[in-house]
């Protein structure tokens, strides 16, 4: 038995990379717009039949659409933003809150009108390719999902700590009017983070597809979780969602040995209930009065 | 540089400013008075674009900038250093200094850094530290130096003597006066009246979002009306 604990350790965190850059983005987005971005997941599900199309019209590798699928997702994002969330709410939290569920229900459904609810995969030569790491076989595209995601959420990194953009991201998320007062542009600096966060999904979900599927609805399964990990992390904290983004993974795939496949996820809402009990804030988040 | 002609502005049905007019030549330094509520953060946001005006005009330079967005605004070189200094407390204080020259002066961000750090040692001292973790006085003077990395021709202060110690206060006007002789136009908004009107040029009074009193600031000490209102004397 324990034979089988390190390698299902070593695959829960191939999955749980994905989750983390699917969280970051949601993070990132709550942490400077301070809304919850219900559409979230038929982002992610949009994405995922951007890569499917890319495949299978134009022939295109699913890690090679990523620069194509990432700068698209980046600009949709920020239209979304500009053109529908920030005109319709109004700069009420409760009118985003709808509004972004709103959109994940058109999204979804408009999927569900244009390519049916039949579950496509994209067949890859290499999805079956297994790389030996330790003690285990992992499957090529975890390994480089894996690899990919990291990089990702290093470069987002660097981005928000290093560059003028992300000084001004840091400085519109805490404090809007000096922001505005310096000349940030607080609403298209709003719009620049959405389009970074939308971009995160495009990337996962170019990272995913090779070894999962796609229909209508497959944002749900993601988004449940990404919440999860948010959460988990701390609201708004980067370091959080990376951390328990992983940490999901992890003890999804340990409970999916012991109770088997298809029960993985309790243990993700289980561990999610204990640590939240003895950390009310998150893992990562900050206590306030 | 700055001519203002009645700015009507204010919040849902209620009209804070009631038909405001001044004007702020090159060089000088000119306060405008008055207590709580009043108007004066109304009128600092209007002349920032935060507000927009119901009527009036807001002349800078020349142009007309009524209504324009605050970076606009910024960009042709009026700056404002809020009340409350709203600086970026998650920020380190160079980081906050860095973002002061985001949409003016950029390519001089290095030397008017350093005579900044040359201006308030103290924050010179403490580039590493996050902004949120500073005295309130230092805090200012981070505000001030916020402002300053933009190369303003006009900087607006709201109340930068607000919340200091006795001495601080001291030290903050000493400051205005001297980056004023570095050439710099100075629009005061204080309550505190009477060091106000020993560094200004000249002053106007807000009283219930008009202008009761203007003129020189020699003269407005010795006003009757003004020692009475103001001074209690």
């Amino acid at each position: 038995m324990s034979a089988l604990i390190l390698p299902a350790m070593l695959g829960g965190l191939t999955t749980g990379a994905i989750y983390a850059l699917v969280a970051l983005g949601l993070t990132l987005i709550y942490g400077v717009l301070h809304i919850i971005n219900f559409a979230h997941g038929s982002l992610l599900m949009l994405a995922l039949y951007g890569v499917y199309f890319l495949h299978v019209w134009l022939g295109f590798d699913p890690y090679l659409a990523i620069p194509i699928i990432a700068p698209l997702f980046f600009v949709l994002g920020y239209a979304l933003q500009r053109g529908v969330i920030a005109p319709f709410s109004g700069g009420k939290e409760q009118n985003v809150l709808l509004v972004t569920l709103a959109l994940s229900i058109v999204f979804d459904n408009l999927a569900l009108y244009f390519w049916t609810s039949n579950t496509r995969t994209v067949a890859v030569s290499y999805a079956y390719t297994m790389v030996e790491v330790g003690p285990a076989f992992i499957p090529l595209p975890k390994v480089i999902a894996f690899f990919a995601a990291m990089l990702c959420a290093a470069i987002l990194w660097l981005v928000i700590n290093r560059t003028r953009i992300g000084k001004a991201i840091r400085a519109v998320a805490i404090e809007k009017r000096g922001a505005q007062l310096v000349g940030i542009e607080v609403e298209q600096t709003y719009a620049v983070c959405f389009g970074i966060g939308t971009a995160c999904v495009a990337v996962a979900a170019c990272l995913l597809i090779p070894t999962f599927y796609v229909t209508p609805q497959v944002g749900y399964a993601f988004v449940l979780v990404a919440f999860t990990t948010v959460v988990l992390g701390g609201m708004g904290s980067f370091a959080g969602a990376l951390v328990s983004g992983l940490l999901l993974g992890v003890i999804e795939a340990l409970c999916g040995l012991f109770l088997g496949e298809t029960l993985g996820q309790i243990g993700i809402f289980v561990a999610f209930i204990l640590i939240l009990l003895f950390r009310p804030a998150g893992l990562f988040g900050q206590r306030t009065a | 540089m700055l001519e203002v002609a009645g700015i009507v502005a204010g919040y849902g049905p209620m009209d804070v400013l009631q038909g405001v007019s001044m004007s702020i030549a090159s060089g000088e330094i000119v306060a405008v008075l008055g207590s709580n509520g009043v108007g004066k953060s109304t009128l600092n946001n209007v002349l920032s674009g935060i507000v927009k005006p119901r009527a009036g005009s807001v002349r800078f330079m020349g142009a007309d900038i009524t209504g324009a967005s605050p970076s606009a605004i910024v960009a042709a070189g009026l700056s404002q250093v809020p009340e409350g200094r709203r600086i970026f407390p998650n920020l380190t204080v160079r980081e906050n200094l860095e973002l002061g020259a985001y949409r003016r002066a950029g390519a001089r961000m290095k030397s008017n850094f350093e005579h900044i750090c040359d201006t308030f040692p103290r924050l010179r001292e403490r580039l590493g530290q996050l902004a949120g973790t500073l005295s309130g006085g230092e805090q200012q003077m981070l505000a001030i130096g916020r402002g300053l990395m933009a190369e303003p021709l006009l900087l607006i202060l709201d109340e930068p003597s607000l919340g200091l110690s006795p001495l601080m206060v001291e030290e903050m006007f000493n400051l205005v006066q001297r980056i004023n002789r570095e050439g710099l136009s100075i629009l005061l908004v204080e309550q505190n009246v009477v060091q106000s009107l020993g560094i200004a040029t000249r002053a106007y009074v807000l009283e219930q979002g008009r202008f009761a009193l203007e003129g020189a600031a020699a003269d407005m000490l010795a006003d009757p009306r003004l020692r009475q209102t103001y001074l209690g004397l």
